[in-house]
């Protein structure tokens, strides 16, 4: 079980970077964090450039492909989603039927220095990536005031929000796990049923 | 002047029969935008009605989700996706109903539709014929049925507010279905 984190904002010590870091270390021993390094080497979304979108794409396309969910953590720019993690989802919703997001298992959780701890973008970011056709868990982490946020360790320092953010990857797994009985009908079954 | 008493036909047609698929549709109607009736249909889907010899019917209806055919593809993959039909885990819509009502050519069905592994009653009303030798030699009888549901309560939970007020989709939709059935062969 692979879960990969994206964090929106670029910036080497960001505190949404530290908030993937805290969740890593929350997570059950089968499941394996990997934090995506190539945002920043996205270039922006042109149809234009579909038929051969380039390495970035590429490599970001295949490790969306290869995890099992998917957590984003957000700052907050304006109220809102940060230009390059947009564009990566907008690279990642695409081809339609066969795009990476579609029926992935994902979370978002965001970290911010202000009071409201990027509700937001967080909000904005679940509708994108429901749009894009992710298999969304519907829960929010706004940690506000991040300078303050993580103790030395880099877990959270709130007791509360380290158990809020257990329970939403523990949702996140379960949702990666699948429904206990396979749904999936095989060709035909349609016919035998009725 | 005299008038003569015509009896009404309350008798189900015995036996059974088998979906025509390129001679029916099933459909759905829902408000968009507030100010239009949005129409889909579905393309793969069968139906069966039952009737004994006691009279007693019942109508099997299945559609394959993902057969949904809109007038475009980006809508197509939306409706696909875990905030509509999620069709990569609910491949299937269902509907049973185990109490079908004729009066003359009205038809009530009273039965359960399960959508992403919700399970409803549904009432549905709408007519049926009688049987009628075709072309071929097939016997034939048509079903038309409607029925109201709220999308919500079955896990199909997409909306978004307009500017002014309102939501881009009403939660009740209109289910439609055409049905050429012939009788199978015994």
């Amino acid at each position: 079980m692979q879960v990969l984190g994206i964090s929106g904002s670029l910036r080497r010590d960001s505190h949404n970077r530290r908030l993937l870091r805290a969740a890593a270390g929350l997570l059950s021993p089968d499941a394996e964090f990997v934090l995506f390094d190539g945002l920043k080497d996205i270039p922006p979304f042109d149809e234009d450039d579909e038929p051969a979108p380039g390495p970035a794409v590429s490599r970001w396309r295949e490790v969306l492909a290869g995890a099992d969910a998917l957590l984003f953590a957000t700052p907050e720019y304006n109220a809102s989603i940060p230009g390059q993690l947009k564009n990566a989802v907008d690279w990642a919703s695409r081809p339609i039927e066969s795009a990476a997001l579609r029926n992935k298992p994902a979370a978002v959780i965001g970290a911010s220095t202000g009071i409201f701890g990027a509700v937001w973008a967080q909000a904005e970011l679940r509708k994108a990536l429901a749009t894009a056709g992710a298999r969304l868990i519907d829960r929010e982490l706004p940690v506000a005031g991040a300078d303050e946020a993580f103790d030395p360790d880099g877990a959270l320092a709130e007791r509360e929000q380290e158990l809020e953010l257990d329970s939403i990857l523990t949702e996140l797994l379960d949702e990666a796990r699948g429904p206990e009985a396979p749904r999936q009908a095989a060709e035909g079954e349609l016919a035998r049923q009725v | 002047m005299s008038s003569t008493a015509v009896a009404t036909a309350t008798q189900l047609p015995v036996g059974t029969w088998k979906l025509d698929p390129t001679h029916s549709t099933a459909g759905f109607a829902v408000k968009h935008m507030g100010v239009s009736m949005f129409r889909g249909r579905f393309e793969d889907f069968d139906a069966t009605l039952t009737v004994g010899e006691d009279g007693a019917g019942e109508l099997v209806g299945a559609v394959r989700a993902d057969s949904i055919v809109v007038k475009d593809d980006n809508l197509k993959a939306h409706l696909g996706s875990p905030e509509f039909f999620d069709t990569e885990r609910y491949p299937e819509l269902r509907y049973v109903a185990q109490s079908l009502t004729r009066d003359g050519d009205e038809l009530i069905a009273d039965g359960e539709l399960t959508i992403k592994d919700h399970t409803h009653p549904v009432r549905a009303r709408g007519s049926i014929t009688d049987p009628t030798e075709t072309l071929g030699g097939a016997i034939k009888v048509g079903i038309t049925l409607e029925a109201a549901i709220d999308r919500t309560e079955y896990g199909l939970s997409f909306n978004a507010p307009l500017p002014s007020g309102g939501v881009a989709l009403a939660n009740d939709v209109r289910l439609i279905v055409e049905l050429e059935l012939a009788q199978a062969e015994a």
